[in-house]
């Protein structure tokens, strides 16, 4: 059974004649901010693509809220797609662009040009409408592509590596923007390589390398089902020695480093919930006071680096 | 920045044809003026000048010659120059450049997804694209045989002016021009599917050149398979001349208007099947 509300991948693969594209890829995407990560080549544009039928699939399906993506008429009225690809129509200004497309989509003259004025608000770019998009800095192209994306207000929007360019205030405003989309039951599913914005705003990751997913679902989760990785803790308490010469009296322990403060201790542990128990005992028989205990390697970068081994922060 | 409203808008909903018509009219507004005023259009400007060129000539040689040859010589002349040059050469090259060029060239300039992201079906994006091409057409063309219509009797002063006033000049030019826009459905259709077909279009454009080329040298049942044929047999001025051609009858108009129509209908459907199935992976993931 479909689920009408979310985006399923059923055994998809792509392949570019002998090169593989995206292989077996079975995923369901619930309404959120879902991000997409993966080094180069891993197969994420391609995802995109297959979800927007700008390719099709070698086999299996794909449903977008139980559609089809070959069926445009319907799929495109809910879905936005701010690609990768920095071209536009020639000699445009930014307000044709959004508009004439929108008068495409079918809406009437009065109709687009409401809805341009909303959008190029909504990116910033109203006092910019005029101007030939050719004379745009990168950041501004950026924006008019991601104002043309979300004009006729979409469920679902897809946006490939939508942060590229920004400066720091477009990208704060952009970010708050996608986490006002999620709130809304909407759909946006983000590819980007500044792995520590995507820690900020996705609500879970799809982790992929050389086409095949490796990990998705909600970050802390996914670090969980790593079992055989040992888990990274960072305690800040009062007796950080005693706790360390204790977790080596058991099996799980793998490392511990004591911070130059002598108030904590970074240590690596096979089996986190045997650690928590010891931390409860140490607490309640020694007395140690214990200012905050964190998991030091579930954000997206560290499981990234976990999974796929490269630099969390130039992947792409 | 803000976002308002949680459904995706939908345009005002009416028949399906309303909708298609709607959209039609976006992209024409759209493509025309690009097809028009893009660099793509200096070439059809220059094809559509060249006729123009030679008809000033034409038209500046009593200043060099005492004698024009008489005016029905002169209507034989243009419906020459019209079949070989116009339609053969000027018609035939930029109906390839902008017909060739209505998805390849959004290919090459990597904007042809953001028609196929839009909620609009295949087919009515091929009607509304080669329409718009079609419009470019016509008014370059038109306008080209139009001033070098005019240009081939200006230097037959008065009896220029009744051939148009009282005579049939005005009906050959209509005529003329009415070729010219059967021209360029029967050919853009063809160019339209060539440019959908393959990486390089220039083989397969070069092959229906070469048909068209030869067509008048082919025995009868062959010449009638081709576009030049029947826009040959349409023009007002009739030709029967040369050397190895295999003079036939030509195509009645009540055959050769549908014939183009249809057969423009059916390579427009075909290139729709074929966009239908169109992937677009500019390279790179």
């Amino acid at each position: 059974m479909i689920d009408s509300r979310s985006i399923v991948f059923a055994n998809v693969s792509k392949f570019y004649r002998e090169v593989l594209g995206v292989n077996r890829v079975d995923l369901e995407i619930p309404p959120g901010i879902t991000g997409l990560v993966g080094p180069n080549g891993s197969g994420k544009s391609t995802l995109m693509n297959l979800m927007t039928g700008l390719l099709q699939p070698t086999q299996g399906e794909i449903r977008l809220k139980g559609y089809e993506p070959a069926q445009s008429e319907k799929v495109f009225r809910m879905l936005g797609y701010c690609t990768q690809y920095d071209s536009f129509p020639s000699g445009a200004t930014g307000y044709r662009f959004i508009h004439s497309f929108l008068r495409v989509h079918g809406f009437t003259r009065s109709e687009a040009e409401t809805m341009a004025w909303e959008a190029l608000g909504k990116v910033g770019l109203q006092d910019a409408a005029d101007r030939r998009i050719a004379g745009y800095s990168k950041g501004m192209r950026q924006r008019i592509k991601l104002g043309q994306a979300i004009a006729h207000n979409p469920q679902i929007l897809i946006l490939d590596e939508p942060l590229n360019g920004l400066d720091p205030m477009a990208r704060a405003e952009v970010i708050d923007l996608f986490r006002e989309l999620a709130t809304q039951e909407k759909h946006v599913i983000v590819s980007s390589h500044i792995l520590h914005e995507l820690d900020l705003i996705a609500d879970r990751v799809v982790m992929l390398t050389s086409g095949y997913v490796v990990a998705e679902g909600e970050i802390h989760g996914v670090r969980e089902e790593m079992r055989e990785v040992p888990m990274q803790i960072a305690v800040r308490c009062s007796d950080p020695s005693l706790l360390a010469s204790r977790i080596f009296l058991e099996d799980h322990a793998v490392e511990a480093r004591l911070h130059e403060d002598g108030l904590g201790m970074h240590l690596r542990t096979r089996d986190s919930d045997k650690f928590f128990l010891l931390m409860n005992k140490i607490v309640a028989e020694d007395g140690m006071e214990v200012e905050s205990v964190a998991p030091a390697d579930d954000d997206v970068h560290s499981v990234y680096q976990l999974l796929i081994g490269n630099d969390g922060g130039t992947a792409s | 920045m803000s976002m308002a409203g949680a459904g995706s808008a939908s345009p005002q909903q009416g028949a399906q044809w309303g909708l298609w018509k709607r959209q039609v009219a976006g992209l024409l507004r759209m493509e025309v003026g690009k097809y028009l005023f893009s660099k793509r259009a200096f070439v059809l400007y220059f094809l559509a000048f060249l006729p123009i060129f030679l008809f000033v000539l034409w038209a500046l040689q009593p200043l060099f010659q005492n004698e024009m040859p008489g005016i029905g010589e002169g209507g034989r002349f243009y419906a020459g120059m019209y079949q070989t040059l116009m339609l053969r050469l000027v018609i035939f090259f930029g109906c390839i450049i902008t017909f060739t060029n209505l998805f390849r060239g959004e290919l090459l300039d990597h904007t042809l997804h953001y028609y196929f992201l839009c909620p609009i079906r295949r087919e009515v994006l091929v009607a509304g694209k080669f329409i718009a091409g079609q419009i470019a057409c016509w008014i370059v063309f038109s306008a080209s045989v139009a001033i070098s219509f005019f240009l081939a009797y200006f230097p037959y002063g008065q009896q220029g002016i009744e051939f148009f006033t009282q005579g049939p000049g005005l009906g050959h030019l209509l005529a003329y021009i009415g070729v010219i826009i059967l021209a360029c459905a029967g050919y853009g259709a063809v160019f339209l599917l060539v440019g959908l077909l393959g990486r390089n279009p220039i083989l397969p454009a070069a092959a229906v050149f070469l048909w068209e080329t030869i067509n008048p040298f082919l025995p009868a049942l062959l010449q009638k398979i081709s576009v030049i044929h029947y826009l040959d047999s349409l023009c007002p001025v009739r030709l029967t001349g040369g050397n190895f051609r295999i003079v036939t009858d030509p195509a009645p108009a009540w055959l050769s208007v549908p014939g183009l129509i249809v057969m423009m209908l059916i390579v427009l459907g075909l290139a729709a099947l074929k966009l239908r199935r169109t992937e677009i992976s500019y390279g790179g993931d």
